[in-house]
């Protein structure tokens, strides 16, 4: 819904973004592969597994869709179930709500999560609540999907982060992956979900490679909704994060490790449902806890995280208070600098590991 | 009971309730909903139950006024500004675009084959009309006196940029100008416009709402059709019908005949245009700004055109459109050129007059550019500034910290790129 509806930045994802992969749980001969092939196998895979599948929103079908990650569906499946619809995010959304409620199992693609404000009461008011209004009559089996948070170059109106708004809401799930392997697993587990999934992309990841194991690579790869990983273990503090601020983590332990500090990075993979188990068990083990997220910091996700911290047992493994580090409480610039310093980078990782760690 | 109370309602002349004050004593049906016939005959009314709207022109493709009275008959002076107002944007045009193919800017869209639409209209409107545009309404600012300097400062984001550098290149806005910042998010400015116009009522000016096919199937836009009609907006709803939303054609858009059927459905005058012929967009502006202020209501236009460029330099049009489309439009019916036949037939432009012009103003372009790609940025400190009217206290710390900060650091920051 913006002019700039297509402000692909494939070229510029594809050449900043091949850098390197951190994950602990990698296999040597692993095959690599681009988020965006990820969750466009998933895709295909649950569209072939399930007729009751459709891809539903602007420029998914000939066009292969704004950021291409529904390449090739239109021409394997035909108009029937790959849709492109007039520019209404509010009317395809609703379009897709009520096929849910009827039956079918639509994927709903915003060309960015900044236009599905445009949708956001047939999500939340429609979508995340018709389950409990109609008494477990009528549930809502949908996924919400499309880039989320702030990409590059593309000003306040198009790089806002809403994991902490549909996080909000009971009767929505809520996924914000991480890597390919994340966007296979969960995108395949969200469609296949009674319930309606609001699923978290991040355009700046699209063009990244990240190993498959074989197991991801099969059909049935299916990963559990509301279950955190633990990306890297390590002993001395947990940093907890979501989406691209999981490689930020993942990039900061590795340097953090150079200095002896070994983090136990968790990749909350859901939002909501929210593994705090995973992360109080971490907790209890290195006795301190970062949170980061691109995402603004007034009851944000760290906001969440931290405040469950403060009502649990976890409370009172914490050595030093608990510390959110976040996308900066402003609109997001323009300006190419300044868009940088918005954003938590990994030396801010790891200076804010060194002070509560007391290191030099 | 139920009598006398309809006895009582006939004599209030309340008019949202009935359809004259005889409505319950009349053959004809009394519905509050609809005035309107019986009919004893069961049938659909179909898309072909109407003839579809004719679009207005002035010339023929070949730039011959068909009709001598619907020449507007418009000084010189006006006539070669409008023209060299439409070559002055394809110059910028082919300038920025190049540049963000150079990777100096992020970003750009293009305005090819609209050039008509922004120029015809502009000319019929004063500058105290406002406009909301969308994004493709470069030619408007052209015309309003936007420099090349302005153009370029904005899409460089650099110390001159109106926008201070927080906005995506194309994002123009000129209060000086009547015109309102661009908004990323598509029809926002569609009911935004009406709320405008709602609020300058009475006031002899009116305000021109640009949109494009893609964006009236927003919500928006019927929220913005219904309010103009029902709260009598002094606004034009102009939409420029290019063919294509990005890559969607129009055929997947809508299934009606355009966007103008759907303004005598709300109750507003309509009118349609050919957007290629610059006289007719003139006359169909200029109407509608006189009918906007005489009865206080909306006007819906819709000009015809084609979008001879990609959507923006993140679209590559070749995926779903042929070259031969393109060319076809590009040279048998070209606004530009079918202005500059017109005026050669008149004797007021040669092509000498063209090659000097288009060389002239090329090197103004080119000369702006230079200075803008050299200019500073913004001073560091308006990073701080407009996120609210009043700097809250958090904020102005931070700023002040900040000075300090780099006062002490001058030589760890490349503070002479900055506007100080």
């Amino acid at each position: 819904m913006a002019p700039i509806k297509a402000t692909s930045l494939l070229n510029l994802a594809g050449k900043a973004l091949h850098r390197r992969q951190f994950s602990v749980s990698k296999i040597a001969s692993a095959k690599q592969m681009t988020v965006r092939d990820a969750l466009n196998s998933a895709l295909d895979e649950e569209m072939t597994r399930d007729e009751r599948v459709f891809i539903i929103g602007e420029e998914v079908a000939q066009y292969d869709g704004a950021y291409k990650v529904t390449r090739g569906l239109w021409k394997k499946y035909g108009d029937k179930r790959v849709i492109d619809t007039p520019i209404t995010e509010m009317g395809f959304t609703g379009i897709a709500v009520g096929a849910a409620m009827a039956g079918l199992r639509p994927v709903c693609e915003y060309m960015t999560f900044n236009f599905a404000m445009q949708a956001i009461d047939q999500i939340i008011n429609s979508a995340g609540k018709t389950f409990y209004m109609s008494a477990g009559r009528v549930n809502v089996p949908i996924v919400f999907r499309g880039p989320n948070g702030a990409a590059a170059g593309v000003g306040a109106q198009h790089s806002q982060c809403y994991g902490a708004w549909y996080a909000h809401c009971p009767g929505l799930k809520v996924i914000s992956p991480y890597n390919s392997e994340d966007c296979k697993g969960l995108l395949k587990a969200a469609i296949r979900d009674p319930d309606p999934v609001v699923f978290l992309e991040n355009e700046i990841l699209y063009g990244v490679q990240y190993p498959m194991s074989d197991q991801a690579l099969s059909n049935d790869f299916v990963l559990p909704i509301g279950k955190a990983k633990i990306e890297r273990p390590g002993k001395h503090i947990t940093i907890v994060a979501h989406s691209r601020a999981v490689e930020t983590s993942l990039q900061a332990a590795n340097e953090l490790s150079s200095k002896g500090i070994e983090a136990e990075v968790i990749n909350l993979r859901s939002l909501r449902p929210l593994d705090i188990n995973t992360i109080t068990a971490s907790v209890a083990k290195t006795n301190h806890l970062i949170t980061v997220e691109q995402g603004w910091p007034s009851a944000g996700i760290g906001a969440e995280i931290l405040a469950r911290i403060m009502e649990s047992e976890a409370f009172f493994h914490l050595d030093q208070p608990a510390i959110r580090l976040t996308g900066v409480d402003t609109p997001m610039p323009y300006t190419k600098s300044l868009e940088m310093a918005a954003l938590p980078v990994p030396k801010d990782v790891v200076e804010m590991t060194k002070k509560l760690l007391k290191v030099k | 009971m139920a009598t006398r109370k309809c006895l009582q309602l006939l004599k209030i002349p309340n008019r949202r309730l009935f359809h004259g004050n005889n409505a319950l004593l009349k053959e004809g049906p009394s519905f509050p909903g609809a005035q309107t016939t019986w009919t004893e005959k069961l049938s659909f009314v179909t898309k072909s139950s109407y003839a579809p709207i004719p679009v207005y022109r002035v010339m023929d493709r070949k730039g011959s006024v068909i009709d001598p009275e619907g020449d507007p008959q418009l000084p010189r002076e006006t006539l070669l500004k409008m023209y060299k107002d439409m070559r002055t944007l394809n110059i910028l045009d082919k300038i920025l675009y190049e540049s963000q193919r150079q990777g100096r800017i992020s970003f750009y869209m293009t305005n090819y084959g609209e050039e008509a639409i922004h120029i015809g209209s502009a000319a019929a409107l004063d500058l105290e009309d406002v406009i909301y545009g969308q994004y493709r309404e470069a030619g408007v600012l052209v015309w309003r006196g936007f420099t090349a300097q302005q153009f370029v400062d904005q899409c460089y984001g650099n110390r001159d940029d109106l926008g201070k550098g927080r906005q995506m290149p194309v994002h123009y806005g000129a209060k000086h100008l009547n015109f309102v910042t661009i908004s990323s998010p598509l029809s926002t400015q569609m009911p935004q416009a009406v709320g405008a116009a709602y609020a300058l009522k009475g006031k002899g000016r009116v305000v021109v709402c640009y949109y494009g096919d893609g964006a009236a199937s927003e919500g928006d836009a019927h929220a913005a059709f219904n309010f103009g009609a029902t709260l009598e907006c002094p606004v034009i709803l102009f939409c420029r019908n290019n063919g294509y939303a990005i890559s969607t054609p129009v055929k997947d858009q809508y299934r009606g005949d355009g966007v103008a059927a759907r303004g005598p459905a709300f109750g507003i005058h309509t009118l349609r245009v050919d957007g290629n012929d610059v006289f007719a967009v003139y006359n169909a502006t200029k109407l509608a700004k006189k009918y906007c202020l005489e009865e206080s209501k909306p006007v819906v236009v819709e000009a015809m055109a084609y979008r001879l460029g990609h959507h923006s330099t993140s679209d590559d049009s070749t995926a779903y459109r042929s070259q031969d489309e393109v060319d076809q439009w590009a040279t048998t019916d070209n606004p530009a050129t079918k202005m500059k036949i017109y005026l050669m037939k008149k004797g007021l432009w040669s092509e000498d007059e063209e090659k000097k012009f288009l060389k002239e103003k090329r090197e103004e372009v080119m000369t702006a550019f230079t200075a803008g790609e050299k200019k500073p940025k913004p001073n560091w400190n308006e990073c701080f500034k407009d996120v609210y009217k009043f700097m809250p206290e958090h904020i102005e710390k931070q700023m002040n910290d900040m000075k300090k900060h780099v006062d002490k650091y001058k030589k760890q920051y490349p503070v002479d790129q900055y506007e100080t």
